[in-house]
């Protein structure tokens, strides 16, 4: 781009605004998601070890993989370059069991990428959280491997892998984990959502550089602790506390890295708080009434399902509107 | 005690004393760049040897022209009529010789016949030409009993149009209405657009004018209330027009900077916390609003029979090579003021008339200033950077930042798909172009464009 021309140089014309804010852009906020998920991975890769590290693998070299192949098949110019299939892959790796077998990984991957993104029309056009419905489909096709006896392998050498995971240790035998071992991590489950501290750090994070809304952390947050409180109130013996939910299972990977992802969550704050609100009342409903553990995969796909209804009910008053 | 803080608030703060928050919700920071030409005074361009000037400079009818070719004109003469109530005269801002009419295309893409007058004699200029203009004395005492009529007729007979940019006819913003009675007069002095000094530069050389111009808008209008609206990053203006100022009555209401605030429905929220309803004028909640620089040419008019012949405007932006602030005839090419400026740096990308959110671009150097020209912005190709073209990743980050509380995403989809019963849904038509969304879309979308392109479909389906 060099003028050579002294006299006139080359002037172009383009709509207004001639200006832009080059603070963020997608590539910086995926950049930004991978720096937030810094501590729940390192914290992941010191409890599993090799499993984390396997799993992580396994999920983004295949995200990697998937995105190529369904790109060049759809004849849709490729954009890794916006780092998003590292981040489904990431949060996809930590969203499993650290015991899964490989394929468990493979196929989530390809199915996250493969139906969750590209069949949509690549990212920004999907409905659904990549990474949720990759999970969604290995928990149904390896129900094996993905219910509560699949996190335990007792030959690992690694302590927590032989143990239940928390929430449905107390699904089953009704005993609570310590709280302090929900906080640090020292639990089993699946790899990026057993420590509570690693999950928060991160997550505020991506609020604070406003990558994430912080409504719809805030939303699910709230709605738990309320539903939670409940709860305790309604059956005074269990030993199960209101902290217990806020700090066990996926609820707090879920809030500040699944549920934040901006394209399958509402545009609007009206929308943002309703989406949160949704989720963590519907988290609330699968773990304490269905036989499942946990709730959070399946309240994030069913919230993203209604976003688009969403997004139509919280059509913001303009101002001067009335 | 809030009205203690607010007094003595110090710079970056809003102050002084008006019902308003001082600001509005949602807009953007973009970086300034003030500092480039602000502290440059405002010079006077010689005369130059042609003027162009187009028939239609105002939103209105254009002007029926009075004069035919080789015709000789003087300063001040009118040569063009307005005929309809929503149109703005022309008078010549030189003496000289009329010549063949031509066709001249503006930024906006308006292609218009204009009058071409070559100069011609001796001609006012210089100093002289700035103290006929802007001047004192501003003999104010005399304002209170001038017949209102009188004022909107000397505002009419000049061609004044809002010099901010919008280039609506003034005489038909400040006429009282008995529909609905003005108690509020703004003087819009916030100039919200990065880089543009003009209005800055007016405030603080020629206060007595601002004053003495706002006085005669609110007598015209029947205005209890004044007050001139500015941005908190200009102290020195308001430090100019303080003292004038508070003596005459008007109050001075300094808003925090932030972009639109200049925007007319902004501010009188900014400052009256009063919304102007969707679809409707100031007058719909009481209000007029005009901008600094017009109320000097309205003092001119009326206290000294010169209609709007010249305007301020500032030359900026990195691929200048010396940012000015100039008073120029209306009608000079852009060409000429770039040179008077010493020229385009070799960096120079983008020429814009206007400021950088809302300006519009232009690569022809013979067209002429007009009397909406604020500014010419030349930018480089640093300054015109832009985020990579993505798809669009449904952040809410332009949803945040729209000051009309409109959701941008959803309008460029509508607008793209031609889906117009959804753009009427998401009140496509309240946008008014700001770029406030564009300037924040993380995927660097061309927001503004999809949504004006829907506007105009809009818009023509609702003629038929
Ligand atoms: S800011 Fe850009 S990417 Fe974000 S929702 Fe708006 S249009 Fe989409
Ligand atoms: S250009 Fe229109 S849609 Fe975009 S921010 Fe401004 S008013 Fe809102």
């Amino acid at each position: 781009m060099t003028d050579t021309s002294n006299k006139n140089p080359v002037v172009s014309v383009a709509p207004s605004p001639h200006v832009f804010s080059m603070e963020m852009t997608v590539p910086v906020m995926m950049r930004d998601v991978l720096i937030a998920l810094v501590p729940v991975v390192a914290t992941a890769i010191y409890f599993f070890r090799w499993y984390a590290l396997r799993q992580l693998i396994i999920c983004v070299l295949f995200c990697l993989a998937a995105e190529v192949v369904f790109t060049r098949m759809r004849r849709r110019s490729l954009s890794l370059g916006d780092l998003s299939a590292v981040v489904t892959g990431v949060i996809l790796g930590l969203s499993l069991p650290a015991t899964a077998p490989w394929y468990v990984g493979v196929i989530s991957a390809v199915v996250a990428v493969g139906i969750g993104k590209i069949v949509f029309g690549g990212l920004g056009m999907n409905i659904f959280n990549p990474a949720m419905v990759g999970r969604a489909f290995v928990m149904i096709a390896f129900a094996g491997s993905m219910a509560a006896s699949g996190y335990i392998d007792a030959t690992s050498g690694i302590d927590m892998l032989s143990q239940a995971t928390p929430l449905s240790a107390f699904k089953q035998f009704g005993t609570a984990v310590p709280l302090s071992s929900l906080l640090w991590g020292t639990t089993n489950g699946s790899l990026g959502e057993t420590s509570a501290l690693a999950c928060l750090l991160g997550g505020i994070y991506l609020c604070v550089r406003r990558v994430a809304a912080w409504q719809i952390p805030a939303g699910i947050l709230a709605t738990v602790t309320v539903v939670g409180a409940v709860a305790n109130l309604v059956n005074l013996h269990s030993q199960w506390t209101v902290v217990h939910h806020l700090l066990g299972g996926a609820l707090l990977l879920g809030a500040f890295f699944i549920a934040t992802d901006p394209v399958t969550s509402p545009v609007t704050a009206a929308g943002k708080w309703i989406f949160g609100i949704g989720i963590g009342a519907l988290v609330m409903l699968l773990r304490l009434f269905s036989g499942y553990p946990e709730g959070v995969m399946f309240a994030v796909l069913l919230m993203n399902a209604l976003t688009p209804l969403i997004n139509r009910w919280t059509i913001p008053r303009p101002f001067g509107g009335v | 005690m809030l009205k203690f803080l607010k007094k003595s608030s110090p710079s970056g703060t809003p102050g002084g004393s008006f019902p308003g928050p001082g600001t509005f919700a949602h807009g953007v920071h973009p970086p300034q760049q003030k500092e480039l030409s602000s502290d440059a005074a405002i010079e006077i361009v010689p005369p130059p040897d042609k003027v162009i000037l187009p028939l239609l400079q105002h939103v209105g009818g254009p002007c029926t022209p009075l004069v035919k070719p080789r015709q000789k004109v003087t300063f001040g003469e009118m040569i063009g009529k307005g005929d309809t109530l929503i149109s703005a005269s022309l008078h010549a801002p030189v003496n000289g010789v009329i010549q063949k009419m031509a066709v001249t295309t503006l930024p906006n893409g308006r292609h218009l016949q204009a009058i071409v007058i070559r100069s011609e004699g001796d001609q006012l200029s210089g100093q002289q030409l700035w103290d006929r203009m802007f001047a004192g004395p501003w003999p104010e005492k005399t304002y209170q009993c001038l017949d209102p009529a009188k004022i909107t007729d000397a505002v009419h007979a000049a061609g004044i149009v809002g010099l901010g940019g919008a280039a609506f006819p003034t005489h038909v913003k400040i006429a009282p209405s008995d529909k609905k009675p003005i108690h509020t007069l703004i003087v819009n002095g916030c100039e919200c657009e990065p880089y543009l000094t003009t209005d800055y530069r007016v405030m603080v050389e020629a206060a007595d004018a601002v004053v003495a111009g706002t006085l005669l808008a609110a007598r015209a209008v029947g205005a209890d209330k004044t007050y001139i609206g500015i941005e908190s990053n200009k102290l020195e203006a308001v430090d100019a027009l303080r003292r004038r100022a508070a003596g005459a009555g008007v109050k001075l209401a300094v808003v925090r900077t932030k972009y639109p605030q200049g925007s007319e429905k902004h501010l009188i929220k900014a400052v009256l916390n009063r919304e102007v309803p969707l679809g409707g004028l100031p007058a719909d909640v009481g209000v007029a609003i005009t901008n600094v620089a017009t109320v000097t040419a309205v003092a001119r008019s009326v206290m000294r029979g010169i209609p709007l012949t010249h305007r301020v405007i500032s030359v900026t932006g990195g691929g200048i090579v010396q940012p000015k602030n100039l008073l120029v005839p209306i009608g000079i090419t852009m060409g000429e003021v770039i040179r008077y400026c010493g020229g385009l740096r070799k960096t120079a990308a983008r020429m814009i008339a206007g400021g950088p959110m809302m300006g519009f671009p232009f690569t022809n150097l013979q067209t002429p200033v007009t009397k909406g020209t604020s500014g010419i912005t030349i930018l480089t190709h640093e300054e015109i950077r832009r985020v990579d073209q993505r798809a669009c990743i449904r952040c809410g980050r332009c949803v945040d930042a729209c000051p009309m509380k409109l959701v941008p995403t959803k309008l460029a989809v509508a607008s793209r798909f031609r889906d117009l019963n959804l753009a009427r849904k998401y009140n496509i038509m309240a946008c008014f172009e700001c770029g406030s969304c564009a300037y924040v879309c993380p995927a660097g979308l061309q927001l503004v464009q999809h949504i004006r392109m829907g506007k105009a479909l809009l818009a023509a389906e609702m003629k038929k």
